[in-house]
């Protein structure tokens, strides 16, 4: 069977970064392949070379026998290659009908369009799903999951050869990945070849004809579906075994530190209770969408609650704004250092100490520089940051570094309860596991740590406790010790049954 | 009727009638047809502009400022030209369209290139524009211009009679700025272009993911404002029938003040040429209205002002009224039964 797509060496790097380290791979006119790797190792950066957004500085691509070196966006869908992103790559502004029929339009490339046919074609792709919303309806207006919709039918609009569906489960519910995966079967049919690309495992198992694993902008094997066991492809894709070892701390006797009841926010999470003890962590964890990070904001006072109380070392207290949440003592690491956590062009000294500015005024209120060096130094030693200097800016350090210069800002304000939202997604192996060693320690000082992440190995063996959360709610809570990563993972990914559907299915014999 | 309760160009068409009938009530030669006519000839100038200002704000940001600049230069230049030269209506017209379309597609590489608010681009072309015309004309003003323009002015659509016994018709200038506002709105409405442009007002990067040639639509864009300009700058001197090198000039602001009343958002990918119509009427009508019931004029100032903040607050807060009320989660209201 002839490639539709062959890759041969291609290399590019970002300003002295090697992203793709000579790349060689192909894929059959329909055949299903899967593009593993964990975050940074090159998987985008491969993605946008195939899309023609990104031209590699080095090697060649072949698209149906014909060899590209520079492949503009506009060949790549020209050729019928589709992406779906992450981000859906949608106009809020324009119709759901409009938004399907883009692609086409682009391609057919008519001066004059005639909306009988845009319709038409929405209405054929939106049947190929089998999806039910309004095509009239502005996109802007859609829930999330819709939205990924309409990226999918735009996709499935015709002269579609090879479709890239870049982490395309992240935020779907079981069923909806399984509807997803029968779907891109049906495509497989029909003699379109699919890759998917994904860091995490499961659903890649289910459907995989083969399996490649990128790490570090390399290639590092190519596997059969049938031989890819999630052992095998997790240790390809990190380069070691993960070991975890299992936090075990007895906090049965902690005082209570924090207590949530009843906090609802509107389209975000319902009915949210749960407690938070001295030196305990806290794991929450869920599909994206589920409402952990929603949860996160809220009581970080970013996206504040619409009702619910917050018990914080038993004074009831109200967080509207972030600076509510730093004065009741939380403090919060979120997933997206770059835009959130850090001032990227300020020194690493100046954002050690950015929300404990306040504190370091010395006489006539001015700032005392021996108290700023003396913070600085303590927390880049204590958290073994490596940078050669505090006034370093912050955007020259290693992800593993920037996510530990976030954790000294708010550890040094030294909070009561500190909230990692998904806080080392996207950062090796080593740092991670230091990053887990830094907040272990922190929690037997006293601190309590509410961790989020969509790493069930990561919350099983960090945490004391696990909520699960699911549509908006806690829909199960458990002590780690008596549970495995399986049970979990389960639990996270289960279909979820309407409330009423199940009682019924528990009632009958 | 619920989708037509949503619309801005609803309420703008209530509000210009109820003005218009206050009016009437106390002028009553507002309501004539011969008031009617000679406004919609003394603001066609502005309403070719609008369409222009209406697409840069539609591909997305902040408006351009500097057409009026371009049309004044166009003006100028195609006034000079056919004194010396001669020529016909259509020629100057073709003459003016061109200046313009090379000065427009000048702010559209500018832009592009340097990827800044068209709005700073535009400040800084447009004194470079009017202040080459001031240097190089000196100021002066072409009092007598060729013949054809006053010709071209004074063609009539029907022959009606006033009750003074004037004679008076539709000028020709409503029906040029007419043909604008229906190409305009056939570009937007029904061709790619026009499609393309929404779409990169409303997300740049996912157009240029689905291919759309986000470059060559800027460019397309700019040129089309410096061609209206151009349109506009013959049309005003037939009306005007001099030319002034500062006649136009600091008009802009009433013009994107009745594109934004119209509908069009700060931040791009919406308004619609219906509203760009009626936001121009509703300014033309405050204006006629205060002359007719003798209120200072200052007042239109402020009431464009006015317009512009209003416009832009009521864009933001509806901006953020839509993510409040985004669904982030669809959360389960029925409650959940225990799982295990």
């Amino acid at each position: 069977m002839a490639d539709f797509l062959k890759l041969v060496g291609i290399k590019k790097s970002f300003g002295g970064v090697q992203a793709l380290k000579g790349i060689d791979l192909a894929i059959g006119q329909n055949e299903i392949l899967c593009l593993v790797g964990e975050n940074g190792s090159g998987k985008s950066t491969l993605i946008k070379i195939i899309s023609g957004d990104l031209q590699p500085d080095h090697g060649e691509l072949w698209i149906d026998g014909r060899v590209y070196k520079q492949l503009r966006p506009i060949d790549s869908i020209n050729l019928g290659i589709r992406v779906i992103y992450q981000d859906f790559a949608l106009f809020p502004n324009l119709t759901v009908a409009e938004n399907i029929a883009y692609s086409q339009l682009v391609e057919t490339n008519h001066r004059v369009v005639k909306w009988r046919e845009i319709r038409e074609i929405a209405e054929v792709a939106a049947d190929k799903v089998h999806a039910d919303f309004d095509l009239d309806e502005l996109v802007g207006n859609l829930s999330v999951a819709n939205q990924q919709m309409v990226a999918i039918c735009r996709a499935l609009t015709r002269s579609t050869r090879f479709l890239i569906l870049d982490e395309p489960t992240s935020a779907l519910t079981k069923k909806e990945i399984d509807h997803l995966l029968e779907v891109v079967r049906d495509l497989q049919q029909k003699g379109i070849a699919v890759m998917f690309v994904s860091h995490k495992l499961n659903e890649v198992l289910a459907i995989a004809e083969r399996v490649a694993v990128l790490r570090d902008g390399e290639l590092i094997a190519t596997l059969e579906g049938d031989e890819a066991t999630n052992e095998r492809l997790v240790h390809l894709m990190s380069g070691t075994t993960i070991n975890y070892s299992r936090y075990e701390q007895d906090t049965g006797q902690g005082a209570r530190l924090l207590e949530v009841k009843g906090l609802s926010k509107r389209n975000n999470f319902q009915d949210i209770s749960f407690s938070l003890r001295r030196g305990e962590i806290f794991g929450i964890t869920g599909l994206l969408g589920s409402g952990r990070t929603e949860l996160a904001l809220a009581l970080f006072g970013m996206e504040p609650a619409d009702e619910g109380t917050i018990v914080i070392e038993g004074q009831e207290v109200t967080i509207n704004s972030v600076k509510d949440a730093i004065d009741a003592g939380i403090g919060y690491v979120p997933e997206d250092r770059l835009t959130q956590g850090l001032v990227m062009k300020k020194s690493v000294g100046e954002n050690i100490v950015a929300a404990i500015i306040e504190r370091l005024r010395g006489q006539l209120g001015l700032v005392d520089s021996n108290k700023w060096d003396n913070t600085v130094h303590d927390w880049i030693e204590n958290l073994d940051i490596k940078v050669a200097a505090p006034d370093v800016k912050a955007q020259t350090l290693s992800g593993g570094n920037q996510q530990r210069v976030v954790l000294g800002k708010w550890l040094a304000s030294s909070p009561k309860v500190l909230i990692l939202d998904n806080a080392t997604a996207g950062i090796d192996v080593a740092a991670k596991s230091s990053i887990h060693q830094i907040i272990r320690k922190m929690a037997r000082q006293g601190v309590g740590i509410i961790l989020i992440s969509d790493e069930i190995p990561e919350v099983v063996n960090n945490c004391n406790r696990i909520a699960i959360m699911r549509r908006g709610r806690i829909v199960k809570e458990l002590e780690t010790k008596d549970v495995t990563e399986q049970d979990v993972q389960r639990l996270v990914e289960m279909t979820e049954p309407r409330g009423k559907e199940q009682q019924m299915a528990v009632s009958s014999p | 009727m619920r989708k037509l309760l949503k619309q801005t160009e609803f309420y703008l068409a209530l509000v210009i009638i109820l003005l218009g009938l206050i009016i009437t009530a106390y002028n009553p030669r507002f309501l004539t047809a011969e008031n009617i006519f000679d406004l919609l000839k003394s603001f066609s100038v502005m309403g070719i502009m609008g369409v222009g200002v209406l697409f840069v704000l539609i591909l997305g940001g902040t408006p351009d400022v500097s057409f009026t600049a371009i049309a004044q230069v166009a003006e100028y230049a195609v006034v000079l030209m056919t004194l010396k030269w001669g020529g016909n209506i259509l020629l100057a017209f073709l003459v003016a369209c061109t200046i313009g379309a090379v000065m427009g597609r000048f702010n559209g590489y500018l832009v592009h290139l340097f990827r800044v608010p068209t709005i700073i681009i535009t400040i800084a072309t447009s004194n470079i524009f009017f202040g080459l015309l001031y240097v190089l004309s000196r100021g002066q003003v072409i009092f007598v211009i060729h013949p054809m323009f006053r010709r071209f002015a004074e063609i009539r659509i029907g022959n009606l009679v006033s009750q003074h016994g004037v004679h008076f018709g539709l000028s020709l200038m409503p029906i040029i700025w007419l043909l604008v506002l229906v190409v305009g709105w056939f570009i937007l409405k029904h061709t790619r272009i026009g499609r393309d442009i929404y779409a990169i007002g409303g997300n740049e990067l996912a157009a240029e993911r689905v291919g759309i040639p986000v470059y060559r639509t800027r460019l397309s864009v700019f040129t089309f404002v410096g061609v209206l300009a151009g349109i506009a700058a013959v049309v005003h001197a037939a009306i005007v029938q001099s030319a002034i090198p500062n006649s136009l000039v600091g008009q802009e602001l009433n013009v994107i003040a009745a594109v934004f009343l119209g509908g069009a958002s700060v931040f791009g990918g919406s308004g619609t040429i219906i509203g760009t119509f009626l936001g121009i009427m509703l300014l033309a009508i405050v204006n006629n209205g205060l002359t007719l019931l003798g209120i200072s004029s200052y007042w239109y100032s402020i009431f464009v002002g006015a317009v512009i903040v209003i416009s832009i607050t009521v864009s933001a807060l509806q901006r953020i009224r839509q993510e409040k009320t985004r669904v982030k989660v669809q959360v389960d209201t029925e409650g959940v039964t225990s799982l295990v």
